[in-house]
């Protein structure tokens, strides 16, 4: 097992490796007029640094006057040591608007999470009890109407009938506009809902697939020999169900929620940037919309980092949960 | 009777079992195959047959409605409205206009130190080093002159010396000067003219008074711009209209410049009439009032101001309509009200505007937007853009998928792990901020639109493969250890054909289904994207850019046609192509169906 691990994790920073190297390489090859204008609008804006600096600044970083490989290797020892650059935008270093924005998304992420599995695991279950049922079509098509719907869409006809029609939320913003004057519980409470609105659009949005991803695996289960069995040993159905087939079902399931909590730190680009919530989704899009490349790339990499964490961790709760799965 | 029924009945049933049948006949037990089967499964599942009419009707839509549409994808809407515009105005004036003499002028800066003067009541001031003398004629009205010193006189002891610096003048000047200084008097005549003395504590000046300019707070309007109103004119006529207002007459007469004039004087309004070859014609109107046109290019005549003037003093409460005709004889409506400290005339006038965010219509069935394009020709062209995108990316995606996954699923060893350890790489790629940060880029580089859309397709295709690679990997590593691949590596079928002949064709079914579900998630990525207004850019259409429209939230509050039928073209498309992928999992999986 052990053995496994480190294999997976070896692996997984060698992926990192390649991931880091194309992320690099497409940025090197974007054409050099893109980061001389972007430095070049830097550079006039009011009180900025010259454009020389700027440049300077890029070459420092990224070693762009040096080849691709060698500028690699140069970029890539500062990252191992924590050093990002300046983000361009925000003028302080990358990690510092990093550690700002990270947590609005994170609470983001897992609020919404968390309502995901409180509703689609017992509506797939359920579906998969009652299969070809009313309950069952009504659950596939919310849950594929679920998929198949557009973020920025559902989001729109939210912000229309609940901020403007009813006028309960705001329609941008992570506080209220008098959130310095209230006191703490108020404030927590003035969070929360202008988290309303965002957690329902991400809850609503990729509910569909956890809830699909049950429904398949119970049926999977309750379609199995033991299930069978112990209909016939004369169970209850809802023991049969609850203990036998549940337990069962658990183990994919528990290993897609593992795989998915390293995600929780994306952030929602879409939903954030739509919200206007503080998020890392947000920042990073305001960063790559002004052209902010030390911010983009450290995105860019953090993402990918997460995702090969997130399959990592999915493999092994994989192994470690179900005791049948033999490691190689 | 009772007998017969069952007699019949069992005649009936005798006749439908009449085709006996054996048990070797190949009717009894009808065997599809594998192809029906799937079909038939597929026609069972009312979501996935949703799903088919879902996508049919949006084919349908886009490329025959595209091309029943009578409109361009680009065509903008404009036309003719009747706006009521701002023409004009009246204003009470309360500024001094001073009509000059003839060749002479009064500079800004004398008529604004006249206004002060006139303020402070003084009769002298000066400006630029002339003096000038105003004689006040009647509340704001005023005669100003322009003081030429011609004399100075010193008294010495009791003589008073005298030194004319006019030379025109001679010694009578002088005497006549010292007998006015002596009798302590402020005018003098001489040779017809009047002179004022002003004294500065032992010296005096003596000045001559030229008229410079008629200081007057009415305003003279003509028929024709290129009347000037003459010094002489202004004189006369103000003069006539004071006599007139002491006296409480209202027609009288005046002569100026070598011309009679009648003048008819009644409230604050005067009508001067003159007359022209035995016709009186009303040739000027003078009063307080300022009726002004906006456009530079109308000139407003008498009538039309008297017209209004007359309305202003019959009192015009809320918005008044009037017809007046104007010089080529055709009546035109126009409005006047009260402004805060005057009046608003309006009227009403063609004006050629965008037909932007034209509510729903019979000619523009779903409105139009924000560039005054109808908005239902854009769904369509906009529906060519996302299936046809989307078709290209998948069959793209998908090929790159067969080629690599199959590869990496035949040799395996070292190739296989090779090829997973890229596709582990792609995978890991954030796919959606690498296409907006190369839009972006795009956006810095001005791609053209059309050379933009294929770009969007390869980076699209190039980021979503992994998925169908290994599936067709993990596919074929279980066919491959099956009897059928012995048979053909036995009879000495070349690789490339024992992957793309015979393992490929294996993993359709689930090639189809992939493919089907990413045509779904491409469209919808593509929408995100041009959404973003990252993506398909103007003049192509495309849904998500349409319902860019929204990041106005007047557009999003007032204008819902614009956004919401393409938000539903996108979660339509999208969900029948999920539908179809769905019911195709399960007519090709019978064990799992639904």
């Amino acid at each position: 097992m052990r053995n496994y691990i480190i294999k997976r994790i070896l692996i997984a920073f060698v992926i990192l490796f390649l991931v880091a190297f194309i992320i690099y390489t497409l940025m090197r090859s974007m054409p050099s007029s893109f980061v001389e204008a972007i430095a070049r609008e830097r550079a006039n804006l009011p009180g900025s640094r010259s454009y020389t600096e700027w440049l300077q600044q890029l070459n420092q970083i990224y070693g762009l006057d040096s080849g691709i490989i060698k500028g690699f290797f140069g970029w890539l020892g500062k990252v191992v040591q924590g050093d990002f650059g300046d983000s361009w935008v925000y003028n302080v270093p990358v990690t510092e608007v990093f550690k700002e924005t990270i947590w609005y998304s994170f609470v983001l992420g897992s609020v919404a999470f968390l309502f995901e599995i409180i509703i689609a695991i017992p509506l797939g279950i359920l579906a998969a009890r009652k299969q070809y049922s009313k309950t069952d079509y009504a659950v596939t098509v919310v849950a594929l109407i679920g998929i198949s719907l557009p973020v920025f869409f559902f989001a729109t006809i939210l912000k229309l009938v609940f901020s403007i029609n009813l006028g309960w939320f705001d329609l941008y913003g992570t506080v209220g506009r008098y959130y310095e004057q209230l006191n703490g519980w108020q404030q927590f409470l003035d969070l929360a809902k202008h988290y309303v609105l965002p957690v329902f659009t991400i809850v609503m949005i990729s509910i569909g697939g956890l809830m699909r991803y049950t429904r398949t695996n119970m049926l999977e289960v309750l379609n199995s020999d033991y299930i069978r069995t112990a209909r016939a040993k004369g169970l209850t159905e809802r023991r049969v169900i609850n203990y036998h087939g549940f337990r069962n079902t658990l183990i994919p399931i528990v290993t897609i929620i593992g795989g998915s909590i390293p995600g929780l730190f994306a952030g929602a680009l879409v939903t954030e940037t739509l919200f206007g919530i503080t998020g890392i989704g947000k920042t990073a899009f305001d960063a790559m919309r002004s052209g902010d490349i030390p911010f983009s790339m450290f995105y860019l990499l953090f993402l990918a980092a997460l995702t090969l964490l997130g399959t990592l961790v999915a493999d092994i709760l994989y192994a470690v949960v179900d005791p049948r799965v033999r490691v190689n | 009777m009772k007998k017969d029924k069952k007699n019949i009945k069992m005649e009936e049933y005798e006749n439908k079992n009449e085709p006996t049948m054996a048990l070797d006949d190949e009717q009894r037990v009808k065997i599809l195959s594998p192809g029906r089967l799937v079909l038939k499964r597929f026609i069972r599942n009312k979501l996935a047959i949703t799903g088919s009419i879902f996508i049919l009707g949006m084919f349908l839509f886009s490329f025959v409605g595209g091309w029943l549409m009578p409109y361009e994808e680009d065509q903008i809407f404009t036309e003719y409205v009747d706006m009521s515009k701002v023409f004009g105005g009246v204003s009470i004036n309360n500024e001094y206009i001073f009509v000059t003499s003839d060749g002479k002028e009064f500079p800004m800066v004398a008529r604004a130190q006249f206004v002060l003067a006139a303020n402070k009541e003084q009769s002298i001031f000066d400006s630029q080093d002339i003096e000038y003398s105003l004689q006040k004629l009647a509340d704001e009205l005023y005669i100003v002159y322009k003081n030429n010193e011609v004399a100075v006189a010193q008294t010495v002891v009791k003589d008073i010396v005298v030194t004319v610096t006019d030379t025109t003048l001679d010694e009578s000047f002088s005497s006549a000067f010292s007998t006015a200084i002596s009798k302590g008097e402020q005018t003098f005549e001489y040779g017809g003219r009047t002179y004022i003395t002003i004294q500065d504590k032992k010296s005096y000046k003596a000045y001559e008074q030229i008229p410079d300019a008629v200081a007057t707070k009415n305003r003279y309007d003509y028929d024709s711009v290129d009347i000037k109103t003459s010094f002489e004119f202004a004189y006369a006529a103000e003069l006539t209209m004071m006599a007139m207002m002491e006296e409480g007459i209202t027609e009288s007469s005046f002569s100026a410049d070598g011309k009679e004039y009648t003048i008819v004087y009644e409230g604050d309004n005067a009508e001067i009439y003159t007359n022209e070859n035995g016709q009186t014609i009303l040739y000027s109107n003078v009063s307080r009032y300022i009726v002004d046109s906006i456009y530079e290019d109308v000139f407003l005549d008498i009538g039309f101001k008297n017209y209004v003037k007359d309305l202003i003093a019959q009192g015009v409460e809320g918005i008044q309509e009037f017809t007046y005709a104007g010089t080529n004889g055709e009546d035109r409506a126009y409005t006047i009200e009260v402004g805060s400290n005057d009046w608003i005339i309006r009227w009403i006038e063609d004006t050629f505007v965008i037909l932007d965010f034209d509510a729903p219509s019979k000619a523009h069935p779903v409105g139009t937007d924000g560039n005054g394009m109808d908005i239902l020709t854009r769904l369509m062209y906009g529906g060519r853009v996302s299936l046809i995108l989307g078709f290209i990316v998948v069959i793209i995606e998908t090929a790159i998928g067969i080629i690599l996954g199959g590869i990496a699923g035949y040799f395996g060893k070292w190739v296989d792990n090779l090829i997973m350890r890229i596709v582990d790489t792609f995978n890991s790629i954030p796919s959606l901020p690498i296409i907006i940060i190369l839009g972006f880029m795009m956006d810095q580089q001005r791609v053209e639109p059309l050379l933009r859309m294929v770009y969007l397709m390869f980076i699209l295709a190039v980021l979503g493969w992994p998925g169908i690679a290994r599936m067709v990997r993990g596919q074929i590593l279980s066919l491959r250890e099956q009897e059928f691949m012995i048979a053909t590596e036995a009879t000495g079928i070349s690789v490339s054909k024992r992957i793309f002949k015979h393992l490929i064709p294996n993993v359709m079914p689930q090639l189809i289904v992939i493919s089907t579900l990413s045509l779904g998630g491409v469209i919808l990525t593509e929408s995100v994207l041009s959404f973003l207004g990252l993506g398909v850019k103007f003049p192509f259409a495309s849904w998500g850019n349409i319902i860019n429209a929204v990041s106005d939230v007047h557009v999003m509050t007032n204008y819902l046609f614009v956004w919401i039928p393409a938000g539903f073209c996108i979660l339509i498309t999208v969900l029948g192509f999920n539908f179809i992928g769905d019911g195709l999992r399960d007519a090709f999986d019978p064990r799992m169906k639904r």
